[in-house]
C-alpha cells in the first residue's frame, strides 16, 4: 500500500522530489472532483519530463493526468482535434498521421501531454515559422477549484487564456485542449545536415535556413578557441509525400538502472563530441521517419538515467538577437572551460511570432540548452555563473527545464509574473512556484 | 501505435459487444477494434463516461458506437435487457467480458454482505450474461467469440484475497464447461488470466515491480488470443508459469507465506 504521507516523485532530471499524496483520475468527473479536494495545494503532472520543480507540489496533492487520453472530438477534414489533457503528442500522432495531420509544434520529445505542452508553452524546431504550442490552441478547459469549469481561448476570456498558456498548470487544471493541427503528405522528414566550423557559422547557417521549417543545431560544448561553437545544423522538412505511417510504439533500448556517474566523465564527452561532430554533412537530403528527426532520443527508454543517481540539470535560456553573438560566446566559453560540459549544447534561432502566454518562454533570439551531470556545488555555480551572462543581456531561463533559478532571476526575465499570480487558482501551487515568488503556501 | 496485428484487420466491420466499457483493459481493447474500423457497443454504469468513451473510439476510426448505460451487476430482468443489448446491434461477433469489482478482503472478512457483493458482481452476474450471449449467439451458426476476463487470483485461493479469487475461480470454471459445451458450435470461449495491471482498480496499490503491465499489453494479449483460438491465456505470458509454482506450492510451505 502507498504510505499515507505521500509517493515521492523525481521529475526529469532527478535532482528535484518531493511527496505529494497522488491521485491518478480514471474520468473528467473524476478530476473535477479531485481540484474540488483542497486541504494542500493541488498541482496537474503529466508524463513528468519537466527537469525540475515545476511539475511538483510537496506536501500537497499532485493529480497524474495520463489516464485522461480521449479524444474528446475530432475533424479529420479540417484538422481541429479536442482531447484531454492526459494525452500525449505521441499518442495524438499515433491517431492522426495515418489521416495526414501532424501537431503544428512539438518539443523534442513525444512523451508530453497536452496539458503540460500548454502549462509550458512548448516549442519545437519549427519555431521560426509556427511560434510556440500555444499558438496553435484554439480552445481549452480548465478546472477551478471554486468548482467552476472555465472555456477559454484566444478570444473567449482572452486574458485568463494569456495567463494559462505558459501559466505552469497554476491558474486551473486543464481538463481539455482544443488545437489545430497541420496538414501533411507524408509521415517521413526530408532532412539534411550541415557543420559548422564555429559559432558564426551557426549564424549564418540559420539565416541561410529560413524557408527550412525545422531548424537546430547541435555543438561540441568542449571545443574552444577557433573551434568554438563546432557543430552541426539538421534542418528538415515534412516529404511532399510518401507513406502515413505513426512511429513504432517500442523504444529500441533501454537504460536498466543508473549508469556510473564515471560513464559521464570529461573524457567520455569529449569523445562522444568528437566522433558525433564526424558523422556525415552536407549532400542532398534524405528521407527518415518522423520520430528519427524529432525525437532521437525517445528510442531510449529512460535515458535521463544516464547521468548516474545523482541526476542532472539543465540549463536553456533566450537571449534577444542583437544580443546572441556575444552572450552565445560567453556561454560556450564558460561551459567549455569549465570543462564539465554535458554531451551536447542545442542551439536554435528563435522566430519573432509572439507567444500568446504571459510566461511564454520562447521569444524572439537564440535559445541555448545544455545538461550538466550533478556534480554538486561547482555545478550549481556554473549555473548560476551562465544565468548571469543570460540577464545581462535581456534574456530568460526557461521554468521548464530549471531546477536553480533564484526569484531575483525569475523576477528579471518575467516581469509580468504578477499577472500570472493575480489569475492564479488559491488552491494550486507548484514547488517552482513556491521557490521563485516566496508564496509560502 | 503499432501497426494492426492480423485480427485486429480482421475486426473490420466485427461489432464488439463490451460488457463493463469504462474498465481500463476493456477501453484498450476497444481502441485497438476501432482503430481497426470495428463497431462497437459499450455497456457499462454511468453514461457520461460511456459518451466519452464513445467519441474517443469514434474519432479513433471505430465505424459506429452504440451506448448502453445499465448496472451489469443488477441481474433482474437479465434475459430482456439481452436480448435489447442484441436488438441494438444484432449479434456481436465478439462480446467481450470485462467488469469487475475487486473489493477489500479485510473488508469482506468482516461483511457477509461484501462478501456477497464481491461474489455477485464477478461471478453470479458474468455468469448470467455468459449463458445470455452464449444463447444469442449459437443460433446462427457463425463465428463468434466470447472473452471473458478472469485473474490469476482464481488459480488458488490465498489469505490475501481469496473471496475475489475464488469468484474468478467460479467464473474460470463456468467458462471451461461453457467452451466445452460450444466445442462443436462455431463460438469460441476464451479465458484472459490477468496479474496486475496498471488500472484505477489497483490504483492504491503499490505499483513499482516488474510484474505490473500496462492495459494495453493485456489488450494485446487478449487480441492475439483471439486470433490464435487460444482457449485460456495468460497475460503477460509469464504469470502461467508463476502461477503453475503457486498451484503446485506444498501446503505446509505454501501456508507459511503472505501470499
Amino acid at each position: 500500500m502507498i504510505d499515507p504521507a505521500g509517493t515521492a516523485t523525481t521529475s526529469w532530471g532527478r535532482v528535484s522530489r518531493a511527496r505529494s499524496r497522488v491521485a491518478e483520475p480514471a474520468h473528467l468527473d473524476d478530476l473535477a472532483r479531485a481540484v474540488r479536494a483542497g486541504d494542500a495545494p493541488v498541482l496537474a503532472h503529466g508524463m513528468g519530463r519537466s527537469y525540475g520543480d515545476v511539475c511538483l507540489n510537496g506536501g500537497g496533492h499532485l493529480l497524474r493526468t495520463g489516464r485522461l487520453d480521449r479524444i474528446v472530438a475530432a475533424d479529420w477534414s479540417t484538422g481541429v482535434v479536442r482531447a484531454e489533457a492526459g494525452l500525449t503528442i505521441g499518442g495524438l500522432l499515433s491517431v492522426c498521421v495515418p489521416r495526414g495531420w501532424f501537431v503544428p509544434v512539438t518539443p523534442g520529445t513525444k512523451f508530453v501531454t497536452l496539458g503540460g505542452a500548454v502549462a509550458n508553452d512548448v516549442h519545437g524546431k519549427n519555431h521560426h515559422g509556427m511560434g510556440t504550442f500555444g499558438c496553435h490552441v484554439r480552445a481549452l478547459g480548465l478546472l477551478r477549484s471554486d468548482g467552476e469549469t472555465v472555456e477559454v481561448g484566444p478570444e473567449e476570456r482572452p486574458h485568463l487564456f494569456a495567463a494559462t498558456v505558459g501559466g505552469l498548470g497554476l491558474t486551473g487544471v486543464i481538463a481539455w485542449v482544443e488545437i489545430q493541427l497541420q496538414p501533411v503528405r507524408s509521415s517521413d522528414f526530408k532532412a539534411q545536415t550541415l557543420r559548422l566550423q564555429d559559432l558564426d557559422g551557426f549564424f549564418r547557417a540559420a539565416e541561410d535556413s529560413q524557408d527550412w521549417p525545422y531548424t537546430v543545431a547541435w555543438v561540441d560544448c568542449l571545443a574552444a578557441g577557433r573551434r568554438l561553437g563546432r557543430g552541426l545544423f539538421n534542418r528538415g522538412r515534412h516529404a511532399p509525400d510518401g507513406p502515413l505511417l505513426p512511429h513504432a510504439d517500442r523504444a529500441r533500448l533501454k537504460v536498466p538502472r543508473d549508469a556510473p556517474s564515471a560513464l559521464l566523465g570529461p573524457l567520455t564527452v569529449r569523445l562522444f563530441n568528437a566522433a558525433y561532430s564526424r558523422q556525415p554533412a552536407g549532400g542532398e537530403p534524405a528521407r527518415v521517419p518522423y520520430g528519427k528527426f524529432l525525437y532521437p532520443l525517445d528510442g531510449i527508454t529512460d535515458w535521463n538515467r544516464l547521468y548516474g543517481g545523482r541526476g542532472f540539470f539543465q540549463h536553456q535560456s533566450v537571449v534577444p538577437t542583437a544580443a546572441a553573438p556575444r552572450a552565445l560566446q560567453k556561454l560556450l566559453e564558460l561551459t567549455s572551460s569549465e570543462g564539465q560540459g554535458s554531451f551536447l549544447v542545442v542551439l536554435k534561432m528563435f522566430g519573432p511570432r509572439p507567444s500568446p502566454g504571459i510566461l511564454s518562454f520562447p521569444r524572439e533570439g537564440a535559445t541555448f540548452a545544455l545538461d550538466l551531470p550533478n556534480r554538486g556545488p561547482d555545478t550549481l555555480r556554473l549555473l548560476h555563473r551562465m544565468a548571469e551572462v543570460v540577464l545581462a543581456a535581456g534574456g530568460r531561463l526557461y521554468p521548464a527545464k530549471d531546477a536553480t533559478m533564484t526569484a531575483e532571476q525569475f523576477r528579471a526575465g518575467f516581469p509580468r509574473w504578477r499577472e500570472v499570480e493575480s489569475y492564479r487558482d488559491p488552491a494550486l501551487s507548484s514547488d517552482f512556484w513556491r521557490r521563485v515568488t516566496g508564496d509560502p503556501a | 501505435m503499432s501497426s494492426p496485428s492480423p485480427a485486429s484487420a480482421a475486426a473490420a466491420g466485427k461489432t464488439v459487444l463490451v460488457l463493463g466499457a469504462t474498465s481500463a483493459i476493456a477501453n484498450a481493447f476497444a481502441r485497438q477494434r476501432a482503430a481497426a474500423g470495428g463497431r462497437l457497443v459499450l455497456v457499462g454504469r454511468q453514461q457520461g463516461r460511456l459518451d466519452g468513451i464513445a467519441a474517443d473510439l469514434t474519432a479513433r476510426g471505430a465505424a459506429a458506437v452504440a451506448t448502453l448505460a445499465t448496472d451489469l451487476a443488477d441481474m433482474d430482468e437479465a434475459e430482456p435487457r439481452f436480448a435489447d443489448m442484441v436488438a441494438r446491434l444484432g449479434p456481436p461477433d465478439e462480446v467481450l467480458l470485462a467488469y469487475g469489482v475487486l473489493g477489500e478482503q479485510a473488508a469482506a472478512q468482516d461483511s457477509a454482505d461484501e462478501t456477497r457483493r464481491l461474489i455477485d458482481v464477478n461471478f453470479t452476474s458474468a455468469a448470467l450474461w455468459l449463458q445470455l450471449a452464449a444463447k444469442h449467439l449459437v443460433a446462427d451458426g457463425r463465428p463468434r467469440t466470447l472473452v471473458v476476463i478472469g485473474s490469476v487470483a482464481g488459480d488458488r485461493g490465498r489469505q490475501s484475497n481469496y473471496v475475489y479469487g475464488a469468484a474468478k475461480a467460479g467464473l474460470d470454471a463456468f467458462a471451461e464447461g461453457l467452451a466445452h459445451r460450444l466445442h462443436r458450435t462455431n463460438v469460441r470461449v476464451v479465458t484472459v488470466k490477468p496479474g496486475f495491471v496498471d488500472t484505477p482498480m489497483t490504483a492504491h496499490l503499490d505499483r513499482s515491480g516488474p510484474l505490473w503491465a500496462k492495459p494495453e499489453a493485456i489488450a494485446g494479449a487478449i487480441d492475439r488470443a483471439v486470433s490464435k483460438g487460444q482457449r485460456i491465456v495468460y497475460a503477460p505470458w509469464f504469470w502461467r508459469p508463476v502461477m503453475t509454482a503457486v498451484r503446485f506450492a506444498p501446503r505446509p510451505l505454501f501456508y507459511k507465506t503472505k501470499l
